[in-house]
């Protein structure tokens, strides 16, 4: 079974994040890691290869720099990956980012594309959706539980009111969330080994995606303006001297809560 | 501006999220609304009082589960038929894979995690709250169809008193949309309101000290009539049921009131309940986050405090 993991070099979370005031996207120019929530769907490829064999490849799209990241899911076990790199996709949004990733991923045709959660620079938790419709694929999004048979995949995931199980045929996109797993740590063989797997970075002429369809060119939403947002009004903050209660009760009585 | 909005229904009734986003939509132009599944004609008209003047309907066995590829098929025929400026989605689980679903069917422009729209001029502006809500940024599309998605809860729906004409549409499905099947489906079983509804939350994190300590929280929500909520930390730990779990990775509620008991405040909790009226904190940590961002801040012991607020609640309940 071949297991594509999308994945994504982020901002690290250590450090403060910052949007660029004259291009309005966010500053990526810091330290990076690997988007926290994508461990998740490495790890479930990992061990959907350890039950049923296989190869699991990442797929990223990103600046350059993002192979540091994508080797540490190589460390992890991951057999190879394959990094679309090229400057004009700066600045992307969802219509622009999932056209070349979807390109990159039918190159590789695998039975099984993986998402984690959302990435933690841009909040979206929509990215699967247009891939798999690009892709034409069955999507089981935001899946807890897993279980992987040779012809179809069968996923448990939280809704608003419950749970539901879904199956889909292969090939499927599928997108964990990060209950469904604990990411092992890579072993020290593992880091060591990580360097020699095969890396290929790709730019968007490799893969055949017109620079026009990418990048502020190939985007539909535009970002205007940034402001501060708005401020919650007055705070009272008071230290419990055993009237606490009544300080609460009082407050809420005041504003008609109670 | 003419705007279609999907609403979702749930036991026969419209559900809150995307009824408050087509009050904003007829507030800003000509609302249609979209309905899909069993009971579609029925609970579509309700519709009307929001503010839609048609809502289109289809009953098709297709969307008897909730799934959404299916669904991105019937909304890309019906911005065929309609030609819509704007698609306005409520976020949720559901409606979050068909608004992404559609953005790359129409090759459109999708903005999410709106907390509200507005017309500057004739154009759409929609505003966004990004990295942990400190920066607001204002968003724009490059043409039609616009496709948002708005934060779980940010609008309200407002009823306007007017009635919709209902309208059924054909859909046909792409080979793909219908591969994947639901083969199971559990209902929670809740007692009180569901925590995304409910107009009072309590919720309770780490600082309660042990799972047993939840109880705490529940006699003050049940005093209160409010449900209970939960932080990521201690659904990780297994002392509370996931479906309770408020924040990023849980569920985004914006009640009238908000307590929360022994929660420092993580930016992934922050993001699921600063929407929240007014949120009263009780922690016994002075530097806690939560301390910024809410309204009235209690440094002291839970332990102490909440059941003393439960009993007081009750008492006044009891007065009147």
């Amino acid at each position: 079974m071949r297991i594509a993991v999308c994945v994504k070099h982020v901002p690290d979370a250590t450090v403060h994040k910052r949007i660029d005031p004259t291009s309005k996207r966010l500053d990526r120019s810091g330290e990076g890691a690997l988007n926290p929530t994508d461990l998740n769907a490495v790890e479930e490829a990992l061990r959907i290869k350890e039950a049923h064999g296989g190869e699991v490849v990442l797929v990223s799209l990103g600046p350059a720099k993002s192979m540091d990241s994508l080797r540490k899911a190589l460390a992890m076990g991951a057999d190879r990956a394959l990094l679309v790199a090229d400057d004009a996709v700066a600045g992307s949004d969802l219509v622009a980012t999932t056209a070349p990733l979807a390109r990159a991923l039918e190159r590789e045709s695998p039975d099984l594309v993986l998402f984690g959660q959302a990435s933690s620079d841009g909040d979206g938790a929509v990215l699967w959706a247009a891939v798999a419709d690009r892709l034409r694929r069955p999507l089981v999004s935001q899946v807890a539980s897993l279980t992987v048979e040779t012809d179809s995949i069968t996923g448990k995931r939280q809704t608003e009111h419950g749970y539901d199980v879904i199956r889909a045929p292969l090939p499927a996109v599928v997108a964990v969330s990060d209950a469904i797993n604990e990411p092992r740590y890579p072993s020290l063989k593992g880091i060591m080994g990580a360097k020699s797997k095969p890396q290929e970075t790709l730019d968007l002429a490799a893969i055949g995606i017109d620079v026009g369809l990418v990048g502020e060119a190939g985007s539909k939403t535009t970002v205007l303006e940034l402001g501060p947002p708005p401020s919650r009004g007055d705070q009272v903050k008071i230290e419990d001297d055993g009237s606490g209660a009544e300080k609460i009760v009082e407050y809420l009585l005041e504003r008609r809560l109670i | 501006m003419k705007f279609l909005v999907f609403l979702e229904h749930y036991h026969g009734e419209l559900e809150k999220g995307g009824l408050g986003v087509l009050s904003k939509a007829a507030s800003l132009g000509e609302a249609a609304g979209v309905v899909l599944g069993p009971e579609a004609r029925e609970v579509a008209g309700g519709a009307g009082a929001y503010g839609a003047s048609t809502v289109y309907v289809s009953e098709d066995e297709a969307f008897a589960s909730p799934l959404p590829q299916p669904r991105v098929d019937a909304l890309a025929a019906l911005v065929g038929q309609t030609s819509p400026d704007a698609v306005l989605f409520g976020a949720s689980v559901l409606a979050s894979d068909v608004a992404a679903g559609l953005a790359a069917r129409l090759e459109a422009g999708l903005n999410w995690d709106l907390t509200d729209l507005v017309l500057e001029g004739d154009e759409l502006v929609g505003k966004r709250p990004a990295l942990g809500d400190t920066v607001l940024v204002d968003v724009g599309w490059t043409g039609a169809p616009r496709i948002a998605l708005v934060r779980a809860g940010a609008l309200d729906p407002v009823e306007s008193g007017g009635s919709a004409t209902v309208e059924d549409f054909e859909v046909g499905f792409s080979d793909f949309s219908t591969l994947a099947t639901l083969v199971e489906q559990t209902q929670e079983e809740s007692s009180g309101p569901s925590i995304e509804d409910a107009d009072v939350i309590v919720a309770g994190g780490r600082g309660l000290g042990s799972p047993e300590a939840f109880s705490l929280c529940e006699q003050l929500a049940s005093a209160l009539g409010g449900a209970v909520g939960a932080t990521r930390a201690v659904v990780d730990a297994g002392w509370y049921p996931y479906s309770t779990q408020v924040g990023q990775t849980g569920k985004t509620v914006s009640p009238r009131l908000y307590v929360a008991c022994g929660i420092s405040g993580a930016i992934q909790h922050k993001v699921g309940m600063q929407g929240s009226g007014t949120i009263v904190a009780i922690n016994k940590d002075p530097n806690a986050p939560i301390f910024d961002f809410c309204d009235l801040g209690v440094v002291g012991d839970l332990h102490q405090v909440v059941p003393k607020l439960t009993e007081l609640v009750r008492a006044r309940r009891g007065d009147h």
